[in-house]
């Protein structure tokens, strides 16, 4: 259970938004809507703990996530416009650095199944260098396919993806809901995800927030 | 308790503080060009030639005081941008920011009077003295936290960037002192210690503390109105400054 | 979270390997440093074995320096530093590993390359002996220290030259005490005193340094 309470977060002189309250419970998938420069991003960097808000708490089972940290941090899964994945490492070993650093001991065998379940066999031992945009999308992805964190914040993730990857992700994200998970994302493209509950969130406009 | 901490923070907010600086800025302006010139008089005309360094030796009564205020100044600011830090209050902040200035104004001059000093006392400008050693490496721990702060766009990353920096200065400080006076012992160099050869006078003490707290009054004066130009920077947008703008015209 | 602290260091070291012109850079910069200075000074040998310890000991910083705008540069760019942050692992220790490898790759080789410099200033085989120890416990200082420098100013303009001049000055006392121990051992006054001073700093960096390069990255990365 996420509460966001009051929150208000400042980008340089702007006030991106202000009094900005919702909730989301296990099994919901919340919608950020918003223009470019309403503050969806930052509202999500705020919500995974990367930036502290100027106003407000964010708090997660009842308790501030300034006070949880680790224990809150184990339960979020944050991948946002940069992948984080390392150009000069195989896509199996960014998998499986990525997970080691979320606390998760991800085998060998995990790996490659997970990446193959992604759509990339037959890549999973190049540099991810020489992958396409939509392949080192997919890499970061896959992270998503061997965590047991609760609560996924997505940037964009349908970004860069093909047809095929973006049903492939969206029967991910529906499964993860379907067993109780939460998860937030942004995104420009109108996606039928789910007739799950779903909530929507619009930024924007006077630091106006409508849920 | 809370109602405590509530009243902590509207007394830390800028527009609380903003009039109060405003208020204690003239006070603390008056005080300074009392003291110090009634400082400068004694210093002149008041104390006694010294027997062994003459005349050459007055332009102490402005080094100590500047060194002494040039390392003074570190600590308060190190402090009001740990106080930044933790509690998360803006005015700590900008306080950090606006001693900066004033702080290296204050190392550079006590360099400089020292240099001005150094030349008729041992004859050269400039001598790897343990004092002028740290007060040179002071400065440029100053010129480091101000060069931070000026490169960082966001205000509030630069508040929070040069706090980090702060505090890890001060707590840096005193392992300077100590290796830089381990090394101004080990090579043998010049160690002419700065109260050398002449014990005291009560006047010489007496101008020497007038003259130091003139100082404190300048800084004081000159850092409030420092702090009032960086609020109203931060806050232009916000109702109480347009309120007060609106006010002027 | 022993593992985890491996497998940056792993990983950092991975990616130095498929990168090693950057860790040649760094030994070359120092090597060209460190053979300037007869040039400048004259082949006088009894002049430059006065001036070894110094002369070394200012190439190492300066060559450290050199090192750190690519610290958390990379990680920052590719986004692999903010997962970091995220990850439910304390930062300070993915910081600590990050500084290992780092110093494996940029401080170890100074480390190693130091003796044959040494030898072209004739310095006295005692006087190589601890330089090669000053330098092993000065350089993960320098290395610790520096990190504070490059995550407060990660992603700034001009964050190579600034990185510089914060860290500068709060790497004197590395310096004071690691070329004042080959000096005094030269001099035949025994440099252990300094050396004892030199582990202190390294052990006070260790736990302090970071802690706060964490704390400045939370600040930079927000």
């Amino acid at each position: 259970m996420l509460e966001v309470v009051d929150l208000e977060c400042v980008r340089g002189d702007r006030k991106l938004f202000t009094q900005l309250s919702f909730s989301l419970s296990g099994g919901e998938l919340l919608y950020l809507y918003g223009q470019n420069g309403s503050g969806k991003t930052t509202l999500m960097r705020a919500i995974c703990g990367l930036l502290q808000p100027t106003e407000g708490e964010i708090r997660w089972e009842g308790e501030s996530i300034r006070e949880l940290s680790d224990e809150y941090t184990r339960e979020v899964v944050y991948i946002g416009h940069k992948n984080g994945i390392k150009d000069d490492l195989t896509a199996l070993e960014n998998l499986r650095i990525l997970s080691t650093l979320d606390g998760v001991h991800m085998s060998e065998d995990q790996a490659w199944d997970a990446l193959d379940r992604i759509g990339l066999r037959g890549f999973e031992d190049l540099p991810t260098q020489v992958l396409s945009q939509g392949q080192k999308r997919r890499v970061a992805l896959a992270r998503l396919l061997a965590h047991q964190a609760k609560f996924w914040i997505l940037d964009e993730p349908f970004t860069a993806l093909d047809k095929a990857a973006v049903s492939l992700l969206q029967q991910v994200i529906r499964d993860h809901l379907d067993s109780g998970g939460m998860v937030m994302l942004t995104t420009h493209q109108e996606v039928k995800l789910t007739e799950g509950q779903v909530k929507q969130l619009q930024l924007g406009g006077g630091g106006q927030a409508d849920v | 308790m809370s109602s405590r901490i509530v009243n902590w923070f509207k007394f830390s907010s800028p527009a609380t503080f903003y009039p109060l600086a405003g208020r204690m800025i003239p006070w603390f302006t008056a005080a300074a060009v009392i003291l110090l010139g009634v400082g400068l008089y004694m210093s002149f005309f008041v104390a006694p030639t010294d027997y062994k360094q003459g005349e050459g030796y007055r332009i102490i009564f402005v080094h100590v005081g500047t060194a002494w205020m040039s390392m003074f100044i570190y600590v308060v600011m190190a402090a009001w941008a740990g106080l930044g830090l933790v509690f998360n209050t803006r005015v700590s902040a900008m306080m950090a920011t606006a001693l900066a200035p004033t702080g290296a104004m204050f190392t550079f001059v006590a360099l400089w009077t020292g240099a001005l000093w150094g030349k008729p006392m041992w004859g050269t400008w400039w001598v790897w003295d343990a004092r002028l050693t740290s007060e040179l490496i002071l400065l440029f721990l100053y010129l480091g936290f101000i060069a931070l702060q000026s490169a960082i766009d966001e205000p509030r990353r630069a508040d929070r960037a040069g706090a980090i920096l702060a505090l890890v200065g001060v707590v840096n400080i005193p392992i300077i002192y100590y290796s830089v006076q381990w090394w101004n012992t080990l090579h043998q160099g010049a160690t002419v210690s700065v109260s050398q050869g002449s014990s005291m006078g009560t006047v010489m003490l007496w101008t020497m503390l007038i003259m130091t707290l003139g100082f404190w009054a300048y800084a004081i004066a000159v850092v409030l109105a420092r702090v009032r130009c960086i609020i109203l920077e931060r806050e232009r947008d916000t109702t109480w400054v347009n309120e007060l703008e609106g006010g002027v015209r | 979270m022993f593992e985890t602290f491996l497998a940056i260091v792993r990983r950092d070291l991975i990616l130095a390997m498929r990168r090693r012109s950057d860790m040649l850079t760094i030994l070359f910069f120092f090597v060209i440093v460190v053979s300037l200075f007869p040039l400048g000074i004259g082949p006088e040998m009894n002049t430059l074995r006065l001036i070894a310890p110094g002369v070394v000991w200012v190439a190492a910083l300066l060559a450290s320096m050199l090192a750190l705008e690519r610290l958390f540069a990379i990680d920052y760019a590719d986004g692999a530093l903010e997962q970091m942050l995220l990850a439910p692992q304390p930062l300070s220790l993915l910081v600590l590993g990050k500084v290992a490898a780092h110093w494996l790759v940029t401080g170890l080789p100074l480390v190693l390359m130091a003796p044959v410099l040494g030898i072209q200033y004739d310095l006295s085989l005692d006087g190589l002996r601890v330089l090669v120890i000053t330098l092993l416990l000065g350089t993960p200082a320098l290395s610790l220290i520096g990190a504070i420098g490059a995550a407060l100013t990660l992603g700034l303009r001009g964050g190579g030259v600034l990185v510089s001049l914060l860290v500068l000055p709060l790497t004197i006392p590395v310096l004071i005490f690691g070329a004042g121990a080959v000096e005094a051992t030269i001099s035949g006054l025994g440099g252990e005193g300094h050396m004892s001073m030199l582990a202190a700093i390294l052990v006070l960096s260790l736990f302090f340094a970071p802690l706060a390069a964490a704390a400045a990255l939370r600040v930079s990365v927000e």
